[in-house]
């Protein structure tokens, strides 16, 4: 397994992620924002629907996270509430479908926190790594 | 409106497993406002069969669909018109809709993607409470316009059991004893007399007890 590199998409709010993107590729390479991350940026993370959550297995990501607001103090009031509720919904639905949980996972910080951003792309990477590929991609069977 | 609830994916990809062609097929109605079988709940379910089948290898092609109503024959028979094939239906519809497929398409297979639960009410958002239990014999007029029938856990129809304490309901503790709630509106209103009103024995075969039920007006009918 040491070989496996994951498929991670990254669903971030335009607010948790300005200082990020920002950067640009190259500094956030030079940061150390995993490479295999792909980063989806929406207006509000409260905007993105479960069906959306569920495309990325369907296109056959390894996982999944979403960055938004704080619970409390999201820019749009309750949107990061939301879509920590949409992230739930999905948990168990993977847990239905008999895969890990944890492949996907739902992070709340504060805007400009570029050092936690980054870290929460790594962490990631590191969760996925260990579980491995995702079995919804059908390679196992 | 009638509330259902998503069955467990793994019955419905039990009960579907030896389909290669499946439309899920969803409903505008009631399922819709409840949020169990509408047009989102369709990409849902489809989204999670697509993926339970890839994980298991094998090849599934899942359509979605939606009707204006299922309990309605004009609407059910616009599947006419779908212009591609399938092998099988899981309706998200109430069982109504399940049944008018099974009755109106004779060599369909067709499948419940939901449970039908009750009918009821939104009491916030996304909760909903049962209201009426469709008993066909309704008796709103003497209890203030609360159904003792559907909202009593005994279903008692001359007051309450004497298991409530603090207004709630000695099975549900967090349910409002709804002959407390009765009493406490029909006193409000000023006729709490009402309540010593005897009601007599009830006959239950206007519930369904009698068999199915039908209803034919013949100022509707040509």
């Amino acid at each position: 397994m040491s070989d496996f590199t994951p498929t991670i998409r990254a669903f971030c709010c335009h607010y948790t992620s300005q200082q990020t993107c920002a950067e640009g590729p190259e500094g956030l390479k030079q940061d150390g924002f995993p490479e295999n991350v792909s980063l989806f940026r929406v207006p509000c993370t409260g905007k993105l629907q479960v069906s959306t959550l569920l495309q990325a297995f369907e296109d056959e990501v390894d996982g999944v996270y979403v960055v938004g607001c704080p619970a409390e103090s999201c820019h749009n009031v309750k949107g990061s509430q939301r879509a920590a509720k949409r992230v739930a919904a999905v948990k168990k639905a993977l847990e239905e479908l008999g895969v890990e949980p944890d492949r996907i996972a739902m992070y709340h910080m504060e805007r400009g926190f570029h050092p936690e951003f980054i870290a929460a792309a790594q962490q990631m990477d590191k969760t996925i790594t260990k579980l491995g590929p995702s079995p919804l991609k059908g390679e196992a069977a | 409106m009638i509330i259902a609830e998503r069955k467990p994916l793994a019955e419905i990809v039990e009960m579907t497993r030896n389909h290669e062609n499946i439309l899920v097929l969803g409903c505008r109605g009631c399922v819709t406002v409840c949020s169990a079988g509408g047009e989102r709940e369709v990409e849902l379910l489809a989204s999670l069969i697509r993926l339970g089948a890839k994980k298991e290898g094998r090849k599934i092609t899942v359509q979605e669909g939606v009707l204006v109503r299922q309990c309605d024959k004009e609407y059910v028979d616009s599947l006419d018109s779908w212009k591609n094939g399938y092998d099988a239906i899981v309706s998200m519809a109430c069982g109504v809709g399940v049944n008018f497929i099974a009755n109106l398409r004779p060599s369909t297979m067709v499948y419940p993607g939901v449970n039908t639960t009750f009918f009821g009410g939104s009491q916030d958002q996304g909760v909903w409470t049962e209201q009426c239990a469709g008993c066909g014999n309704c008796v709103l007029h003497l209890t203030g316009g609360l159904c003792p029938v559907a909202r009593c856990a005994k279903s008692l129809m001359n007051g309450p059991c004497g298991g409530s304490q603090n207004g709630k309901c000695e099975i549900h503790s967090e349910v409002d004893c709804i002959w407390q709630m009765i009493h406490d509106r029909l006193e409000r209103l000023d006729r709490k007399e009402q309540m010593l009103e005897v009601a007599p024995i009830r006959d239950w075969r206007t519930a369904g007890h009698g068999g199915p039920r039908k209803t034919t007006r013949d100022d509707l009918t040509v």
